[in-house]
């Protein structure tokens, strides 16, 4: 028994080699180790831009248009990855380690919990132009063909015969923005908070379905076929419709949430990898005259109010109320509506009809 | 050789009791068995290849080879299931020899323990590593000091792919060698091999079906992972998406050829995988059969 033993004691070894072995390997295995000098002048960056669900078709054009810009500027390639998801699971991610150069994501807070964990610095807001808002973009409607439920407003979502596709306010971007806009629609027009309350409890009555994310709503009403009415990004709308190709119709209501999705550089990232000279360029971009064009294009709407005025009837003028004006801000509404145990959770009952 | 006989006597019984039922009967159940057969299995599975080749074969090639990101994806996972398998390889036998050559205190506990990757929801098993090797958990801000990426890299992919898929390899050798028994290792030992002797000239040739069968399975389960690769991933494209990442991604993007033809790929795997199974299970029980009579004459 004892060469038995002996061989016992020769696979636990080889079991260990082969973990450490793999455990050294493992730094040098990493794909992105480069990001050394590839040239004695030109340098080669790879930047991460972690961003929400839909600003993926967004984000590959702008790029591209970087890329190239920014070699012709400064003779340095660069090459940008691009990560997407929830927004607020992305920010985790962001937490947890996930390396981003810099952060496009859908809600303020999402940014501002990175900022928390101390990887972007305070005031992050205030070191790009406009409010680190390159864009902004808002709530609209979209319905069947012929609209045949006649949804023109806010407050035809409430009829007992509509049916009202949005995702979850708990863990979407869009679902908080829908809820915020119903809510202002109330508020906004003369209505008390009692008022809003009882709207928006109305409202959450006629959703079937609760998405997790943007686009599992818009799989819901257009794929799937369910609900009269979505409510939905301008963007994602326009892309829903287009793909729809004829039976799906947008609609404006007269107003509507200004959404804000802040970008900002993540220093504690860009700091240990010396890439943020190339990240603080690449969010420069957005704002030139090139980047407003692109953004513009994917129906986005520019900040820049010459390029938006350019493409004037691709975004109808509606009258987009800053979150400021039914809240304090960004925090104070997810305090007040979409906390645990807050102002949704007293509304909405899943089990409820 | 008892246990054999008294299956085939039950088994011929068995065949005796249906002939006695209603022909209606049989032709009712059979039907039913090829119709939720059918529409649970066969349809779904033809309609991803029908998905995958409606623009025709070229559009198909085009989707599969023209984007670098789903490229990446499939060069990806065919690097991830490979190094899981092969940690699951070393593992699964030293395992199985533990638990079979040797009786100590814990041995069931141990055994017990092997199956736990199987019990735990991919999803938290992805987690699980997130709170190790994330920044925010024990190691991460000491592995990041040091420049060693685990999480959201490629060493995290394999990770949680070996953890998902350990209980394969173990699990298929364990009765295999229980089965053959010690004799011949002892005999081994006794006219004078030394560990590795005994290991590659008797252990290995007696196990090798079993373990490739393990190998197999293990290697569909990895190239498969989708849960605890996705909370480990970081989604970026081209870098650490796997092939069922891609598939998801696809799809979002409203890329249904693309997403289909992934998934065709996948699929084709499983069903190579599936003939693999059905040759190696003729293979393992015909030799599990021998070691059977040799046990017992």
């Amino acid at each position: 028994m004892a060469g038995l033993k002996g061989f016992g004691v020769c696979s636990l070894a080889v079991l260990l080699v082969s973990l450490v072995g793999c455990g050294a390997e493992s730094p040098a295995g990493k794909p992105e180790a480069g990001r050394a000098p590839a040239s004695a002048g030109a340098k080669n960056y790879e930047l991460l831009n972690v961003s929400y669900d839909p600003t993926r078709e967004l984000w590959k054009d702008l790029n591209g248009a970087f890329a190239a810009q920014y070699q012709k500027d400064s003779g340095n390639t660069v090459e940008i990855k691009q990560s997407h998801g929830g927004s607020s699971s992305q920010a985790r991610a962001v937490i947890d380690g996930l390396e981003a150069d810099v952060v496009t994501l859908a809600m303020w807070q999402d940014t501002e919990a990175i900022s928390k964990k101390g990887l972007i610095k305070e005031g992050w807001e205030e070191r790009l132009p406009n409010r680190s808002l390159p864009y902004s973009s808002t709530i609209v409607f979209v319905v069947r063909k012929g609209n045949p439920k006649g949804i023109k407003e806010w407050t035809d979502l409430v009829k007992a015969d509509v049916q009202v596709i949005t995702p979850n306010p708990k863990t979407s971007g869009n679902g908080k923005l829908s809820f915020l806009a119903a809510w202002g629609s109330v508020v906004l027009n003369g209505g008390s908070e009692d008022d809003a309350q009882a709207f928006v409890k109305k409202l959450y009555l006629n959703v079937p379905v609760l998405d997790t994310g943007a686009r599992g709503s818009t799989t819901t009403f257009a794929q799937k076929g369910i609900g009269d009415v979505h409510l939905g990004w301008e963007n994602e709308a326009r892309l829903e419709v287009k793909e729809a190709n004829g039976d799906l119709e947008i609609v404006y209501p007269k107003q509507s949430i200004l959404a804000e999705p802040h970008i900002a550089v993540v220093d504690g990232n860009v700091d240990r990898k010396g890439t943020r000279e190339a990240s603080e360029s690449y969010l420069k971009f957005l704002y030139t005259d090139a980047g407003q064009e692109i953004i513009a294009k994917h129906f986005y709407r520019p900040a820049d109010e010459a390029i938006l005025k350019k493409h004037a009837e691709a975004f109808p003028q509606i009258d987009l109320f800053p979150i400021t004006k039914i809240a304090a801000g960004w925090d104070e509404a997810q305090k007040k509506f979409f906390a645990e145990g807050a102002l949704f959770d007293a509304i909405y009952q899943p089990s409820g009809k | 050789m008892m246990p054999q006989k008294s299956t085939v006597a039950s088994s011929t019984a068995r065949h005796a009791a249906s002939r006695e039922d209603p022909v209606w009967v049989r032709v009712l159940l059979i039907g039913l068995a090829f119709l939720v057969i059918g529409v649970l299995i066969v349809i779904p599975v033809a309609n991803v290849f029908y998905q995958a080749f409606r623009g025709g074969a070229g559009v198909y090639w085009k989707n599969l080879v023209s984007d670098p990101d789903t490229r990446h994806s499939i060069f990806l996972t065919l690097t991830v299931a490979p190094v899981a398998v092969a940690l699951n390889v070393v593992f699964g036998v030293a395992a199985a020899w533990l638990i079979t050559r040797f009786k100590f205190p814990g041995r069931t506990f141990l055994t017990t323990l092997l199956d736990l990757p199987f019990a735990i929801s991919p999803v938290v098993a992805g987690l699980m590593f997130m709170l190790m090797f994330g920044l925010q958990g024990y190691m991460g801000p000491w592995l990041r000091d040091h420049g060693i990426k685990i999480v959201f890299a490629y060493p995290g992919l394999v990770l949680v792919t070996a953890f998902v898929t350990m209980p394969f390899i173990a699990r298929e050798l364990i009765p295999v060698m229980d089965a053959i028994g010690s004799d011949e290792e002892i005999a081994a030992v006794s006219l004078g091999a030394n560990g590795w002797q005994t290991f590659w000239r008797i252990t290995i040739p007696n196990i090798k079906w079993g373990l490739l069968y393990g190998v197999i399975l293990c290697n569909a389960r990895a190239m498969g992972e989708f849960g605890a690769v996705h909370v480990v991933s970081g989604h970026i494209s081209g870098q650490t998406d796997t092939m069922p990442l891609r598939v998801e991604k696809l799809f979002q993007e409203y890329n249904n050829p693309g997403s289909f033809a992934v998934a065709s790929v996948l699929t084709a795997l499983a069903i190579v995988t599936l003939f693999l199974k059905i040759w190696l299970e003729h293979k393992t029980s015909h030799e599990l059969a021998e070691a059977r009579d040799v046990g017992v004459t």
